[in-house]
């Protein structure tokens, strides 16, 4: 398996390709309406990080010591980055997950997406992943603090 | 400054655009395209010239110093407040109290006004379509005193349910507070026909005026309010000032808001007396550059003429209702008969934070989401609305850029 930063360069690597923003959110758009993140049990309040704009669901598992996201949101290019943030960070352990210094956001241009002005959802989400990851991470070392 | 307009009478859109320099600014590669001045209206040079030339010449505290200086600042903080009395047709200059915006001016009167006068049992009557602006304060004085929140519905057109309203009124109100135009549906409430329905039961009447002040001409005496509130920024004014009008009566009966200097008369630690009106509402230091701002913006706005104002917003918003109309799917949420220049709107099958993200990328800049109003989404069963809201500087070219940009969004979304 691709280590976190080697799945963020690849996606840098593709985004590179992209002549305007036209493409690019093309491309977001497409990975948001292919991609079905979370199973409808989970589309529920309790999986709910309130945006003030958008919805975003998460969940969260831990399997064979690697922690599986999975994530929605109604808004499609919302949910098309979240596809980018999932295909990054899941499937890792959980150290590896705080670990992360996600900087492909900023690279392909997306960065604006993870502002609290925006207020979509995706930096409440971001925390929570980590919340999840360090979580698992007591659980896995067998802490209880 | 642009005197153009006021000399020829003629209103002249291009002529306008030039005294807004942020009009000249590109975004993502394009002209900007600014439809959000609901949110807070760009400012014209006679503006920023009067701000800076207050800090650059005339800068010192006010009512405090013997000295030139302080007396200069303190006549043009003073003479902000006369031209804001007779801007909005007050009485008198007492009756007009500096906040720092709308929000100030509501939480004012819900705590200074709930404090003297509600008790359980009480009802305070608010609307469907009030920003948050005007259902929190009273919720929080609400929970203070034990009154109760009653909520006037609205229709399917987004007007407000007059019959409801009356009936309501019968019951043990003590203020009603509601807005004379939605930012979020642009209706336009009868506001002269309530308050009187409302004076009928001796109930006094707030109105929140944050829209309808830069839209057009508003006179206090003649609605016969007890209390209006509104915002320097989203009349071409600066940021950080607001107004509280309040009628004399209510004033003087009403205890002070915030304490501290200005605000009193004399101080022991045994008891403090309170200044005059409308000095016991002003604890602190003022937005006296903020003042002088929006002295200059009112002037602006007379140069130019509230009626020209209203007449080039109402076109366009009739040009812009029909454009919107046309594209296939979208839904304008707030039809009301009387609109204001507000177009809010779903299109089917899309969200609106994906529109306004595609939006922002052609350089046209609209608000997205609950516009601080979320009962009116949950009323509608929306998640939000994409909303364009129309200026003084608005163009058709600029509506024409907005349909044509949601229809390419649109296309690249379904
Ligand atoms: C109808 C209405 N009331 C109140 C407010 C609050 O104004 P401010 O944020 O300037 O205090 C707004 C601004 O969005 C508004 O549109």
């Amino acid at each position: 398996m691709e280590s976190i930063n080697e799945i963020q360069d690849a996606i840098i690597d593709e985004f590179s390709f992209f002549g305007d923003w036209m493409e690019k959110y093309e491309y977001i758009i497409e990975l948001g309406k292919d991609l079905p993140l979370i199973d409808a049990q989970y589309k529920t309040e309790d999986y709910l990080v309130r945006g003030c704009q958008s919805k975003v669901w998460l969940h969260a598992s831990l399997e064979d010591g690697k922690v599986i996201f999975k994530a929605d949101s109604d808004a499609i290019i919302t949910k098309g980055i979240i596809g980018l943030l999932i295909r990054v960070l899941s499937g890792h352990s959980p150290q590896d997950i705080l670990d992360a210094d996600l900087y492909f956001l900023d690279k392909i241009g997306l960065k604006e997406h993870l502002s609290p002005t925006r207020a979509n959802g995706l930096v409440s989400m971001l925390k929570q992943m980590k919340l999840y990851a360090l979580a698992f991470q007591k659980q896995l070392t067998g802490k209880n603090d | 400054m642009s005197g153009k307009l006021a000399t020829t009478g003629v209103f002249d859109v291009k002529a306008v655009r030039k005294d807004f320099p942020i009009l000249q600014r590109e975004m993502n590669g394009q002209p900007l395209c600014f439809l959000d001045t609901a949110a807070s209206s760009q400012k014209p040079l006679p503006v920023l010239q009067a701000m800076d030339n207050y800090y650059r010449l005339h800068h010192a505290n006010v009512h405090r110093g013997v000295y030139r200086l302080s007396q200069e600042a303190t006549d043009m903080f003073e003479t902000a407040r006369k031209a804001v009395q007779q801007f909005i047709g007050a009485g008198h200059e007492q009756e007009i109290v500096f906040t720092r915006g709308t929000t100030e001016s509501i939480n004012l009167v819900a705590s200074s006004f709930g404090r003297a006068f509600l008790r359980p049992g009480d009802e305070v009557l608010i609307t469907w379509m009030e920003h948050h602006a005007n259902i929190v304060p009273w919720q929080l004085i609400c929970e203070q005193t034990g009154a109760a929140i009653r909520v006037v519905p609205i229709t399917d057109t987004g007007e407000l349910d007059l019959e409801a309203l009356e009936q309501y009124l019968k019951g043990p109100v003590k203020i009603l507070a509601l807005t004379q135009v939605s930012n979020t549906l642009g209706t336009i409430n009868p506001i002269r026909k309530i308050v009187a329905l409302a004076h009928e039961h001796g109930i006094p009447v707030l109105v929140d005026g944050a829209q309808a002040v830069p839209h057009s001409p508003v006179n206090v005496s003649e609605l016969d309010a007890d209390f209006y509130a509104f915002s320097g920024h989203k009349m071409y004014g600066p940021t950080g000032i607001g107004i509280l009008f309040g009628k004399t009566e209510w004033l003087e009966k009403m205890p002070p808001y915030h304490g501290g200097g200005e605000m009193i008369s004399r101080v022991t630690f045994e008891k403090t007396t309170y200044n005059e009106l409308p000095f016991k509402f002003e604890a602190g230091t003022p937005d006296i550059a903020g003042s002088v701002g929006l002295h200059a913006a009112i002037e602006y706005l007379q140069g130019i003429g509230l009626e020209n104002i209203a007449e080039h917003e109402h076109e366009l918003l009739n040009y812009g209702t029909e454009l919107l109309c046309e594209i296939p799917g979208l839904r304008l949420i707030g039809t009301a008969a009387n609109k204001a220049g507000v177009l809010s709107f779903v299109v089917e099958g899309t969200h609106p934070y994906d529109l306004g993200t595609l939006l922002d990328k052609m350089g046209i800049a609209v608000r997205t989401g609950h516009h601080c109003t979320e009962p009116i989404m949950d009323r509608f069963g929306i998640p939000g609305t994409v909303r364009a809201s129309l200026g003084m500087y608005t163009t058709k070219e600029e509506l024409d850029r907005l349909a044509a940009g949601i229809k390419r969004a649109v296309n690249l979304l379904l």
